[in-house]
């Protein structure tokens, strides 16, 4: 198509534009957590690391951003051995209700937060009889892991099932034909096919646990607190300005490298 | 609680808008403009903000939005955020800011389905309709446009659906007003005495939201998420 030469630049330079205003909002948080002035203001006054500093040493902040990270990891690894299963048995098995299942199995990221939040709080609190004997889950660390659990193993499905459907399926009967039997096959051919795509999902599902907030409001109880609700509890306290400032960036620059590695290892085992 | 939700719906609406204005010539540029060795780190770069933080970044535009003299965010100084003093001007905390903050957040959804849209577009068209003497205007309204709507469609679901039910950002941007959108509204009643109150009222958003997919399914949207 005839684009001129000017309608060529104007664009670039809207895309310019765009990802300037994705980014100078990070940058600017960025610049104000190292800001010696205890304020939002801009332009910021000078340069510190005090805040860090502070933010390290304070109880509320560190041990939110530990529980984070325990939730986070815990998560991950029930997601990745729930998803990389059924990512298997969506690939290898037809069976009644196929589509049904991996309908509900992505269902949980398609979801408002809100709905899962209440449907899991409802139950989390709910006695649940058995028969032989009644319990219930309870508020803590454990209730935050399922229910993160929930919208983390979409990720490593997605990831998984992708990559088994790019690899060709004569690699099984080539390595059947060699006299492999099933875990010789699994352990020297398909975990390798799709180690990069587990890590890839594993880290997609850490990041987006390590930063939910709606959901974890629902199903956190009222003595344990990660990151998010940190943040969302202070952000409005003068006081904390700073503090916030800090954990936020904090949060961008372990995320965005993540997302980033995450994103070349899922495209590398295309080729 | 009809002015909430036709606050609400003018809110969701006007960031698919501006998502959309944003996203097209966006895309367009990377899929079509850009050399192929920078489409794939453009693309990424749109997607990485995605990851870094939903609340993060509902902080920095809270942090970006301040007025000059507001009480908490400028504490002490008489100068505002970032807005007000490269631009000289903000929006404040108010139902504009939530409209920019809400766009910065769900951006990517918009670019990444037309990206696939135009990149699935073959350019052989394109020199088509030129060949036949179309200028870049007429190419882009009668070949471009009818081929990418169902891409835009399935972004504007994106757009739409979660500016609708969001309700934390916009207590970020607006200092905690209720009101401002339907979901903070119910938020606010959940604590209330008066929770099957507070269940009818998301009837509200469940209606708007089906009608809203039945007419983005008839343009075609469900085909090429």
């Amino acid at each position: 198509m005839g684009t001129s030469r000017l309608s060529k630049w104007v664009l670039g330079l809207i895309t310019a534009a765009t990802l300037a205003f994705l980014y100078i909002p990070m940058l600017v948080v960025a610049r104000l957590s190292i800001n010696k002035a205890n304020s939002v203001a801009w332009p910021p006054r000078g340069w510190t690391l005090d805040w860090w500093r502070e933010a390290w040493r304070s109880d509320g902040p560190r041990e939110a951003l530990l529980n984070s990270v325990k939730v986070a990891l815990a998560a991950t690894l029930i997601a990745l051995v729930l998803g990389t299963l059924g990512a298997f048995a969506m690939q290898r098995f037809h069976f009644f209700g196929r589509n049904a299942v991996s309908f509900l199995m992505v269902l949980p990221i398609a979801l408002p937060g809100i709905v899962t939040g209440i449907a899991l709080q409802n139950t989390f609190s709910r006695r649940i009889d058995v028969g032989l004997f009644d319990f219930s889950v309870g508020f803590g660390f454990h209730s935050l892991v399922v229910a993160h659990a929930t919208f983390c193993v979409v990720v490593a499905y997605n990831n998984v099932i992708a990559r088994l459907r790019r690899s060709s399926p004569n690699l099984l009967e080539a390595s059947a034909d060699l006299g492999a039997h099933g875990t010789q096959t699994f352990r020297l051919v398909t975990f390798p096919l799709v180690r990069s795509a587990l890590v890839a999902g594993g880290i997609l599902a850490f990041a987006l646990s390590f930063d939910e907030i709606v959901v974890t409001t629902f199903t956190a109880g009222a003595g344990f607190q990660t990151l998010p609700q940190w943040i969302l509890a202070n952000f409005s306290r003068p006081r904390f300005i700073p503090i916030v400032n800090v954990l936020a960036t904090f949060v961008m620059i372990v995320s965005i490298p993540l997302a980033w590695v995450a994103q070349r290892l899922s495209d590398g085992g295309s080729s | 609680m009809f002015k909430v939700v036709l606050r609400t719906v003018l809110i969701a609406g006007g960031v698919t808008a501006l998502c959309f204005a944003i996203a097209l010539p966006t895309s367009f540029f990377i899929a079509k403009i850009a050399p192929r060795w920078m489409r794939r780190g453009l693309i990424v770069s749109i997607l990485l903000p995605l990851w870094a933080g939903y609340l993060v970044k509902g902080y920095a535009w809270r942090a970006m939005l301040s007025p000059a003299g507001n009480s908490f965010a400028a504490a002490g100084s008489g100068s505002g955020g970032f807005l007000v003093s490269v631009f000289g001007w903000t929006p404040g905390y108010g139902r504009t800011g939530v409209i920019l903050a809400l766009t910065y957040l769900w951006l990517p959804y918009m670019v990444l389905p037309i990206y696939a849209g135009l990149e699935r577009l073959p350019a052989s068209l394109l020199d088509a309709a030129g060949d036949l003497g179309a200028r870049p205007l007429r190419t882009f309204r009668s070949v471009i446009m009818p081929l990418l709507l169902p891409s835009i469609a399935a972004g504007s679901i994106f757009t739409f659906s979660l500016s609708l039910g969001d309700y934390i950002v916009p207590q970020l941007v607006t200092d905690g007003k209720q009101r401002v959108m339907f979901g903070t509204f119910i938020n606010s009643t959940l604590g209330a005495p008066n929770q099957p109150l507070a269940a009818a009222y998301t009837l509200w958003p469940l209606l708007i939201i089906i009608a809203y997919l039945v007419a983005m399914k008839r343009l075609g949207a469900f085909e090429s998420i």
